[in-house]
């Protein structure tokens, strides 16, 4: 059974170049950067090139990037590093939609004392700039907001959110791992004064990340060690994981234009095609700027972990934000923060493409769905009563 | 993913028995949208009083869905009598096991199973016993204790896994421990009223005193309580005992018998060196 993948906001395939471009560190080329001889000495000048490829993404300097581990080291360095170098300052301002990679941490930081304000979003998913603004006081260590959704790909306004902070003198940090070569990112000219993004969401391989540091912003390390990343992070690079990662941001920048096209093309037509064809449903956050791959689509009167089970019998891959699919028993809570209805939000599958998605992939996804959602409607207690008295039962099946 | 036995996705892809029995003499709907998953079971009986028809209608996850196949699949030909003693361990069973975080979807079973039953017989549908400890899932302490006891449930992880209670905002999880608490209390009730320290103490040095010395002495021997640690008795072997190769024997088989049957039964008898 082929394989058709559609979850590429949870991981992404290591792009063919990047893959190729690696194999040597993994194997002959295995030196460590920091040795004196030119057998070391060479890799040291690879991690330069990726470092440049990786600025060139973010349009800013290479002394600007520093490589980590993954997202969600990047995402708790910058907090952390703002809390250190702050201890005045007690408060953090942050969303009610982050990725647990800034909401747990937030979490642990208001149950040691720190004072945590999350800003709400609006039912399509928006930022609610002005509670945002309002939160924003002089205790105010750092306020981090994420750029693009990772359920629903919502994109928040975080240039116009840095601007606040900076006019206060307040550190802004914004986790930028779903945004990353689906929209250009231009962060010279912004007032973002750190940035996390994870390779594996572009083609890259896992374990390895970058945290962006404006030029002037300082930074207290989080792994404190050896001399590697300017002092800024301890530890010997990963260098095949780094070389990887400049690989794939420079295909990154180049497939961008697909991205915003092509790939969008097929994500309209996916959400176009499940409407029409399946009562009931709706896409979430689908009034608000989003992103070019994701689509957020909550099928009324059925559970989500049976959805993708379903799904998985056709070889289709993709996630829910229902709560049994989590393991816990509350559905997604970036859903409930945009006041998705239980019944709503148990039922929601996210769609999210990449450019390796072709239009066959999609057509057979559109052709699939609806006999699996009658299927498991069929099966529900609510659906008969509920739906047929809003003459959901005249509409084509 | 879950992982899920072979027979829980096979129900689940081929859920048996799905629909509902026209003019049902059973009829149960638990569960809710709100709370993730909902069960309406329906059974008919034939002229001997067998389950002859049983469907489900399920909102859930695999799971749920496979656990309410199995359910229908259970009792079908059963009598009401055998049907009513099913559990739903017995559900989990059938399908291979379930993971623990998934063991509500087979008590939502057995729950359906125990309403439809009781319409079956006429009998007013129970209003739910005790007060809402759980109010995310409207989870009240008596079932809580229920599972607790049916299960030997011993956290809160394990109470959220069977009955959901405390899987939503937490507020609970101080009143669920304490039923936890009480549960196993309950099982660690001795027979006997328990004894403060001084009674222990006393009774050790009656029964020695009584029971054992004179045993002892009979073979030129004897012992003497040195000290009482909760209920490590420390004991000194005297005259033959103390050269004696058996003492050890002796010390066991028959002082400790004869304090564990007469004192305490947790008690252990230990010898210290003059």
């Amino acid at each position: 059974m082929k394989t058709i993948y559609l979850d590429n906001n949870a991981t992404t395939q290591v792009a063919p170049e990047v893959l190729e471009m690696m194999v040597p560190y993994l194997h002959e080329l295995y030196g460590n950067p920091s040795s004196a001889h030119t057998f070391g000495g060479q890799i040291a000048k690879k991690i330069r090139e990726a470092r440049e490829s990786a600025a060139q993404l973010l349009g800013v300097d290479p002394e600007e990037i520093l490589f980590t581990s993954c997202g969600s080291e990047s995402d708790n360095a910058a907090i952390r590093s703002a809390l250190e170098l702050n201890p005045e300052k007690r408060h953090i301002v942050t969303s009610r939609v982050e990725h647990p990679a800034i909401k747990s941490y937030c979490e642990h930081l208001a149950n040691n004392g720190f004072r945590v304000t999350e800003i709400p979003v609006d039912n399509d998913g928006n930022l609610d700039m002005a509670a945002y603004e309002e939160s924003l006081t002089p205790d105010t260590a750092i306020a981090t907001i994420m750029w693009g959704n990772n359920e629903t790909g919502v994109i928040f306004p975080v240039e116009e959110a840095a601007a606040l902070a900076g006019e206060r003198g307040i550190l802004f940090h914004s986790d930028g791992v779903q945004v990353a070569g689906k929209i250009p990112i231009k962060l010279k000219d912004s007032n973002i004064d750190m940035l996390s993004l994870s390779g594996h969401k572009l083609h890259a391989p896992k374990g390895v990340g970058i945290l962006y540091i404006k030029k002037g912003v300082r930074f207290s390390p989080f792994i404190v060690g050896g001399h590697q990343e300017m002092g800024r992070r301890g530890g010997t690079e990963n260098t095949a994981g780094v070389i990887g990662l400049g690989k794939a941001c420079q295909l990154a920048l180049a497939n961008m234009e697909d991205e915003n096209t092509r790939v969008k093309g097929l994500r309209d037509k996916l959400e176009r095609e499940i409407l029409s064809r399946v009562p009931k449903t709706r896409v979430n956050g689908g009034q608000a700027q989003r992103l070019p791959n994701t689509s957020n689509i909550s099928f009324e009167f059925i559970e989500g972990e049976a959805i993708l089970l379903q799904m998985d019998g056709y070889g289709i891959c993709a996630s829910s934000g229902s709560a049994c699919t989590s393991g816990s028993l509350q559905p997604s809570h970036v859903l409930r923060a945009m006041g998705v209805p239980f019944t709503m939000a148990h039922g929601s599958i996210r769609f999210s493409l990449s450019i390796y998605n072709t239009a066959e992939e999609i057509d057979f996804v559109v052709d699939t769905m609806p006999p699996i959602i009658e299927k498991l409607r069929n099966m529900s207690p609510f659906w008969e009563e509920k739906a047929k008295s809003c003459g959901a039962d005249k509409m084509p099946f | 993913m879950w992982e899920y036995t072979d027979k829980v996705k096979e129900h689940f892809l081929n859920p048996r028995n799905v629909g509902e029995v026209e003019d049902a003499e059973g009829v149960a709907e638990v569960g809710s949208m709100s709370c993730g998953d909902a069960l309406k079971l329906t059974f008919n009986t034939d002229e001997e009083g067998k389950i002859a028809e049983a469907k489900f209608k399920t909102f859930g996850c695999a799971s749920a869905i496979a656990s309410s196949s199995a359910l229908t699949e259970m009792i079908k030909g059963k009598t009401i009598e055998e049907a009513e003693k099913i559990t739903n361990d017995e559900i989990s069973n059938y399908l291979g096991g379930l993971p623990k975080e998934k063991m509500h979807c087979s008590v939502l079973g057995q729950q359906a199973l125990t309403q439809a039953i009781a319409h079956y017989k006429g009998e007013a549908i129970e209003e739910k016993e005790g007060e809402v400890v759980c109010e995310c899932f409207g989870i009240t302490d008596m079932e809580i204790e229920a599972a607790v006891r049916e299960n030997n449930l011993l956290t809160i992880e394990d109470v959220t896994n069977y009955t959901k209670a405390g899987g939503g905002c937490e507020n609970c999880h101080d009143a669920i421990k304490d039923i936890i608490l009480k549960v196993s209390g309950e099982e660690k009730t001795p027979v006997r009223p328990p004894l403060s320290n001084i009674q222990k103490i006393k009774k050790i040095e009656e029964t020695i005193a009584k029971e054992i010395s004179p045993s002892l002495k009979q073979d030129g021997g004897n012992i003497e309580l040195v000290d009482v640690i909760g209920n490590r008795v420390l004991v000194k072997m005297q005259g033959s005992c103390a050269v004696c190769k058996a003492s050890q024997l002796t010390l066991k088989n028959f002082v400790e018998v004869k304090l564990k049957e007469l004192v305490w039964p947790d008690l252990v008898v230990e010898e210290v060196s003059a």
